[in-house]
């Protein structure tokens, strides 16, 4: 099993000079007698270029520019539908995706959704470690993004401990306020857009400048102005450590077969500083020059083995590439890497990478049952529901013949986008006569109207006459139909046992 | 007492306490977790100053932003009547029978009829509105005084033996207590009553009881049976009874004569809800 954390290793010799990884910083102050509460300790990542660092840019222009264009995409519906491609109608009860319309009562394709995305992040986790926190996660994402903005106005590493250091000046005071200027913006836009998922998003722009928009929509807007400011700009890796429980979760996804950003101790201990041309002899690759440590948007060192901490960004690796390159060494000492292959290496042996896994198996066929499940659900969704509600009081009603008349209320959801003219008929005992209030009429059949992508509620009383009334409790369906479809409801007829023969 | 060590692996303190093997780390909160605890306690206080909060003998603090549950249900009750404006003043203008034919407005009226029924029928008639003996059944297609939406209207309006001057009114004889009848001839008249009915009755009682109904009952009754809802006369040849259908309760009736008593209600009622109440009662017994 995997030691999520190991710091066994930790305690090799430390330089006094350079960098200390934030998690070291923190533990240290965290000591007996340092307090009962640990103050966060500031991380300043560096900027590094590379292959991980150019897919993590990639991977954040796409998620916010779903997440901000989404709702404006049009779609065109019918009549007085709301034509927003992705809209969640609080007030109209409906959920629309595109081509796809969810009823409250069809949660169930919501609790589908959610099944597959915990089995996707089950399967990616076991794969390739926690590559939903370092790339796609909206904290990782926007962490990124705000610390992008804090390196446009105080600079890289060095300028910001610098300048955090520094007594409060005029160059300080501009850096900081743009900064956080800067970041309430991005919160609002965040804020602001969450809200257009639920309101037509034009309207809505418009109503909420003119201060005309709902109240949820400013409550909600201002409530994740101050998540994402506070969350992405000043909290950043504590989210991670102590809100999320998927940390803690994952140790049971994981196994030694997992990728994971691994520092290869094989090949990289014992380390040391390396002296220009000196012989690489007898030590290992890693130079000790903390550029893994000093990348870290978590604050942790790598070496240390995987911890809790270790979202799988992969930006330790850029960074130590780079230097590898520079001190003429092979790139990879840290990288994707298994426990096992670092194992079977340190002993000499070929690395055996396994993606194919009792567990990864277990996800997949599960992941692929569910999607299918899913897209089966979709595609024979009818088009109408039906309900059948008996009358509870009086069950049943005896008229001046003798015959007998039963109360019922259906109810028919209408999920095209069509008024439907729908015909009831009631298969059961012959001799049914049907009549539903507003109809002077009896008949035999009842058509009802039902207009677009609505429920209507018909009451129907049927009557049986005496010779009709062969048991206290008779079988009979109800059937509706349209062309759009039809369906049918099993219910009875009661009528006592007074009545019955 | 338990002891305080270093954890193996970790190196960090353990709070000491084992459960079942399982040890836990002594390690400090995130000092952010201090400070969401002080910001809860200023939320607090601002809380008690915004809003309801201490209780006093007498009365409570009332908080400067004069939040009151009470004031909040009477304001929904108002926003209540405005959704409902529309529905409503349609109501007021339409016809019953123009109710009854539009969906919409025969849907809200029906709710209206219903709660309403609940409140002030039901103790009668009972929930279900099929009564019970000597209440009238208001679910099956027998009526005293018509069925028909006006009937019902007029008479849920006049009330039925009420202090209404319009009030329907009639008055069964008490033909044995007020000794207009013999005996024997009341209960020849029962038998007679079984008959109309279309049960078997003694044959000969029957034939004794021709002339007595013909001359005390047919006026009202009918000289079939079939009643007269004009003045409320109960049908007798249909298998429906008022107050029961044994021998001893016909006879009991013919006795007796009883009449029972229904409010009017036009008073107590506003017109909109008058007709409510007549559309949900007329809807749910079939629609005659």
């Amino acid at each position: 099993m995997t030691v999520v954390i190991d710091r066994t290793r930790a305690s090799a010799p430390k330089h006094d000079a350079g960098p200390v990884s934030a998690a070291a910083r923190a533990r240290k102050s965290g000591d007996p007698g340092g307090g009962l509460y640990k103050p966060r300790a500031p991380i300043y990542p560096k900027l590094v270029h590379g292959r991980w660092r150019a897919i993590k840019w990639a991977v954040m222009i796409v998620t916010l520019a779903i997440y901000y264009i989404t709702p404006w995409i049009r779609w065109d519906r019918p009549g007085v539908l709301p034509d927003q491609a992705v809209l969640v109608d609080f007030a109209g009860r409906r959920f629309y995706f595109f081509d796809i319309q969810l009823w409250p009562q069809e949660v169930h394709f919501i609790t589908g959704l959610l099944v597959l995305s915990a089995l996707a992040l089950f399967l990616v986790t076991a794969l390739f470690g926690r590559l939903w926190c370092g790339y796609t996660c909206p904290q990782t994402v926007w962490t990124d993004l705000f610390i992008y903005v804090e390196r446009l106005f105080e600079g890289d590493r060095n300028a910001r401990m610098r300048l955090d250091a520094a007594p409060w000046s005029f160059d300080k005071l501009w850096r900081k306020v743009g900064k956080h200027a800067v970041w309430l913006g991005i919160a609002f836009a965040t804020g602001g857009a969450w809200i257009f998922y639920f309101h037509d998003a034009p309207s809505l722009l418009h109503d909420f400048w003119i201060g005309q928009g709902p109240v949820t929509g400013y409550v909600f807007c201002l409530l994740l102005t101050f998540t994402t400011y506070v969350f992405a700009g000043m909290m950043r890796e504590q989210v991670c450590i102590y809100m999320c429980p998927w940390p803690r979760i994952q140790g049971a996804m994981l196994d030694t077969n997992s990728l994971q950003v691994t520092y290869r101790h094989d090949r990289g201990e014992p380390r040391g500083a390396h002296k220009k041309n000196a012989d690489w002899k007898g030590r290992g690759d890693c130079v000790d020059c903390n550029q893994c440590v000093t990348a870290c948007p978590m604050g942790i060192d790598i070496r240390d083995g995987s911890q809790l901490e270790c979202i799988n960004c992969g930006l330790c690796i850029d960074a130590c590439d780079e230097i590898m390159l520079k001190v003429d060494r092979p790139i990879g000492l840290i990288a994707y890497d298994t426990d096992s292959a670092v194992e079977a290496r340190s002993k000499g042996k070929a690395a055996v990478y396994r993606l194919i896994r009792p567990r990864t198996v277990f996800y997949g066929v599960a992941f692929a049952v569910v999607s299918a499940l899913m897209v089966w659900g979709l595609s024979v969704r009818p088009t109408m529901d039906l309900h059948v509600l008996h009358d509870r009081n009086p069950v049943f009603v005896r008229l001046h013949d003798g015959a007998v008349r039963n109360g019922y209320t259906i109810k028919i959801s209408n999920r095209t986008f069509q008024a439907q003219t729908y015909v009831i008929a009631f298969d059961g005992p012959a001799g049914a006569i049907l009549k539903t209030p507003g109809e002077r009429d009896s008949r035999d059949v009842l058509k009802v109207r039902v207009p677009a992508n609505e429920v209507r509620a018909v009451r129907i009383f049927v009557t049986l006459p005496p010779e009709a009334i062969t048991s206290a409790n008779l079988a009979a369906t109800f059937t509706v139909s349209s062309p759009a479809g039809e369906a049918s409801a099993k219910t009875t007829f009661l009528s006592g046992a007074a009545n019955a023969p | 007492m338990s002891k305080r060590e270093p954890d193996e692996v970790t190196g960090v303190e353990t709070t000491g306490h084992e459960w079942d093997g399982i040890r836990e780390l002594d390690n400090p909160l995130p000092r952010w977790w201090l400070y969401m605890f002080w910001a809860g306690v200023v939320v607090a206080a601002v809380y008690w100053i915004l809003m309801p909060a201490w209780p006093g003998v007498s009365s409570y603090t009332q908080g400067v932003l004069g939040q009151s549950d009470r004031a909040d249900v009477v304001k929904a009750l108002d926003d209540l009547k405005t959704v409902r404006g529309a529905q409503a003043a349609r109501l007021k203008t339409a016809s019953l029978d123009q109710i009854e034919q539009d969906p919409e407005l025969q849907a809200y009226a029906q709710a209206v009829g219903q709660s309403v029924f609940g409140d002030n029928c039901a103790t009668c008639h009972g929930t279900g509105g099929v009564g019970a003996k000597g209440y009238a059944n208001l679910r099956d297609d027998v009526w005293l005084w018509g069925g028909t939406l006006e009937d019902i209207h007029h008479t849920i309006e006049v009330g039925i033996r009420s202090d209404h001057k319009d009030t329907r009114f009639s008055q069964m004889p008490a033909f044995g207590r007020d000794q207009m009848l013999s005996a024997p001839e009341i209960s020849d008249l029962t038998e007679y009553v079984v008959a109309l009915s279309g049960r078997q009755a003694n044959a000969a009682a029957v034939r004794r009881a021709e002339p007595i109904y013909q001359a005390q009952c047919s006026a009202c009754h009918g000289p079939t049976g079939a009643g007269d809802q004009k003045q409320g006369a109960p049908n007798l040849i249909d298998q429906e009874w008022l107050y029961g259908s044994t021998r001893a309760d016909i006879h009991a009736q013919i006795w007796n004569g009883r009449g029972g008593v229904m409010p009017a209600w036009k008073n107590r009622f506003d017109p909109e809800t008058l007709k409510a109440l007549a559309v949900y009662i007329h809807a749910n017994a079939g629609g005659q």
